[in-house]
């Protein structure tokens, strides 16, 4: 409790990581709950109202209505649930895949294996992600989970990258020798003696990755291989309102402005976690 | 201790064992695509003979080991295979809007040098005050937008609302002809002796090439603040300015350099990244380049241009990130030694 408090203070000294807070938590309760909130639920799927299309922003649309004479307000809120889904699935997978994979190279530092693994993890830093990504979103039935997939495939590695470093530094650390010599088996050493070391480290990584996967996924989406219609994207509502510029600017302005605010929340809530947690940013 | 031409062969070497995995990832990637690559490439409407016969030709009936490598006998030839869409061979089409590309790559990676280390020098100088403030705030909202959404922007502003910049309709107005030397369009416009052309080139690049800018300059410029933060507390600094060097001096000096070798070795990173988010950046501008034409291949499952521009991307970004660390080793005596041990 007490060391919690402490965290806290030390967090909410910088007033622009408590901003991120804010826009972090708003963003992950409407995607839980904004469906039963928003004007118009029925609005998130597949509705047509051809009395009402491309309506200016108003009191009554809050952000306009699109060319199915939907509300964009409510759609955009509507996509929360895929965009924060696309995050956390993405990180859920690869931290842990890129840091068993980190902590077994990292551990045998020098033997072949090390060299086997790190290459792999090289051979897939050498091209930038969203290439491959695209590559193999394209190759997949365009959908949520192919893309989750795509960008999973290419974010592994950054974890392993981590954890490989955590751990050759640690491997000659004398607790790690006792655990040997006390024939702890690999499982133990890994677990409960590098982890905890990592994990500080790990999870601020999470949270400053949070709003680059989210920018991935709307990329991807923008490209045509994320959430399909009618379902709400919002990369797949700013591609589609790109041809109605600039008269119905509305289209693309506000899930344009929506990306921004939930990256930068999760940013400056992962800047202000790197601080307390005095990592560095890696 | 070895050279530093040794260093630099050992990671080519290297570079060399990443490629050829990368090679067979993207190849099986492209083998695995549901559905037959031989109907695929001649359409549904051309008799099974043919199709057959095509089959033989490309191997597609061997096993997949096999026709890797017939793919990378040609690959180390130059030679990528043919098209589907455009009906060329890849490696034509890759030189013909590969100029295009490179043109938006290379502005958009020297636009961050010289604004990056303004802003963030700026940012240290001004630290704590209105104009940290402004740079740290507006860096912020920038990093967290996606390049395609400034590409967006810029579309709306500079296009619709404020035409003072071509935004749409490729590298020149119509009426302006340069033959093509370098196939970079303001040289070769220089070259010809049209200066008139050569700014016209430069305002359509000057658009699509800031959205791609954009994003890194920010984080470059906050790189370059808080390592010059942090340098400014060292000893060597507070020793200089107590035996009364002038401020100025220490910060071009004795400050800078040090604090900019981080950047340096961010900005090849960035470079890489600056072609992927040219896919988006081109479309949207309609930009005739080679990250266009990849989008449409991908989209288009053309599997013999996608494996040759993966590739290209993979060989670019690998020598860039080369040539970034020897820069770096060059500037950094430090980096030198610990990459030689």
């Amino acid at each position: 409790m007490e060391a919690l408090k402490r965290n806290w203070y030390k967090f909410s000294e910088s007033k622009i990581s408590v901003v991120g807070l804010v826009l972090a938590v708003t963003f992950i309760f409407l995607a839980f709950f904004g469906k039963y909130l928003v004007p118009y639920p029925e609005h998130i799927g597949s509705y047509v109202d051809f009395t009402k299309t491309s309506l200016a922003p108003s009191s009554k649309y809050l952000c306009g209505t699109d060319v199915m004479g939907r509300d964009i307000f409510s759609r955009i809120i509507g996509s929360f649930r895929n965009t924060l889904m696309m995050g956390v699935i993405v990180l859920l997978i690869s931290a842990p895949v890129g840091f068993i994979v980190g902590v077994i190279a990292g551990y045998h530092k020098g033997k072949p294996i090390d060299t086997i693994l790190m290459r792999i993890t090289d051979i897939f830093l050498s091209i930038p992600p969203l290439i491959l990504a695209l590559a193999i979103a394209s190759v997949l039935e365009p959908n949520l989970t192919n893309s989750m997939l795509a960008v999973t495939v290419m974010w592994w590695p950054w974890y392993a990258r981590l954890s490989y470093g955590v751990t050759s530094s640690l491997r000659t650390e004398n607790y790690i020798i006792y655990a040997e010599l006390a024939g702890a088996k690999l499982p133990h050493i890994i677990f409960k003696e590098i982890l905890p070391n990592c994990l500080s480290a790990i999870l601020t990584k999470m949270t400053l990755d949070m709003g680059y996967v989210i920018i991935m996924g709307a990329t991807l989406s923008f490209a045509g291989m994320g959430e399909q219609a009618p379902k709400p994207a919002l990369g797949s509502m700013i591609s589609s309102g790109v041809k109605y510029m600039p008269a119905q600017w509305w289209f693309t302005i506000f899930p344009a402005i929506a990306i921004m605010l939930i990256v930068l929340g999760f940013n400056l809530l992962g800047d202000g976690i790197s601080n307390m947690l005095g990592t560095e940013e890696i | 201790m070895p050279s530093l031409l040794m260093i630099i062969l050992r990671r080519l070497g290297w570079a060399l064992v990443v490629l050829l995995g990368l090679s067979m990832i993207i190849f099986s990637l492209m083998r695995i695509i549901p559905g037959d690559p031989a109907r695929l490439a001649l359409g549904p409407t051309v008799p099974e003979e043919i199709v057959e016969q095509y089959r033989e030709r490309m191997h597609y009936n061997e096993p997949l080991p096999i026709q890797y490598y017939y793919w990378i006998a040609g690959v180390v030839k130059g030679d990528f295979g043919k098209s589907t869409i455009t009906n060329r061979p890849v490696s034509k089409d890759i030189k013909e809007f590969i100029s295009a590309t490179a043109e938006l790559v290379i502005w958009a990676g020297i636009m961050p040098i010289f604004f990056a280390l303004l802003l963030g020098v700026l940012g240290a100088m001004y630290k704590n005050r209105w104009p940290d403030y402004l740079i740290r705030f507006s860096s912020y909202v920038i990093i967290a937008t996606p390049t395609f959404v400034w590409a967006v922007f810029f579309l709306l502003i500079f296009g619709y609302w404020l035409p003072i910049l071509p935004s749409i309709g490729g590298r020149l107005t119509m009426g302006f002809s340069v033959p093509s030397v370098t196939g970079l369009m303001i040289l070769d416009a220089f070259i010809d002796g049209q200066p008139a052309a050569a700014w016209d080139a430069f305002l359509h690049l000057s658009l699509p090439a800031l959205a791609l800018a954009l994003p890194h300059t920010m984080q470059e410029a906050r790189i370059t603040r808080s390592y010059m933060i942090e340098n400014e507390g060292k000893d060597y600094i507070t020793m200089i300015t107590s035996q009364g060097v002038p401020r100025n001096v220490i910060n071009r000096l004795f400050l800078l350099k040090p604090s900019v070798i981080p950047t340096i070795s961010i900005m090849g990173l960035d470079i890489a990244s600056i072609f992927a988010n040219a896919f988006l950046v081109e479309t949207i501008f309609n930009w005739p380049g080679i990250s266009r034409y990849a989008l449409k291949a991908i989209l288009g499952k053309d599997i013999n241009a996608v494996c040759g521009v993966v590739m290209l991307f993979g060989v670019i970004f690998i020598l860039t990130n080369i040539l970034v660390d020897i820069v770096a080793m060059i500037l950094d005596p430090r980096i030198r030694q610990s990459r030689s041990k």
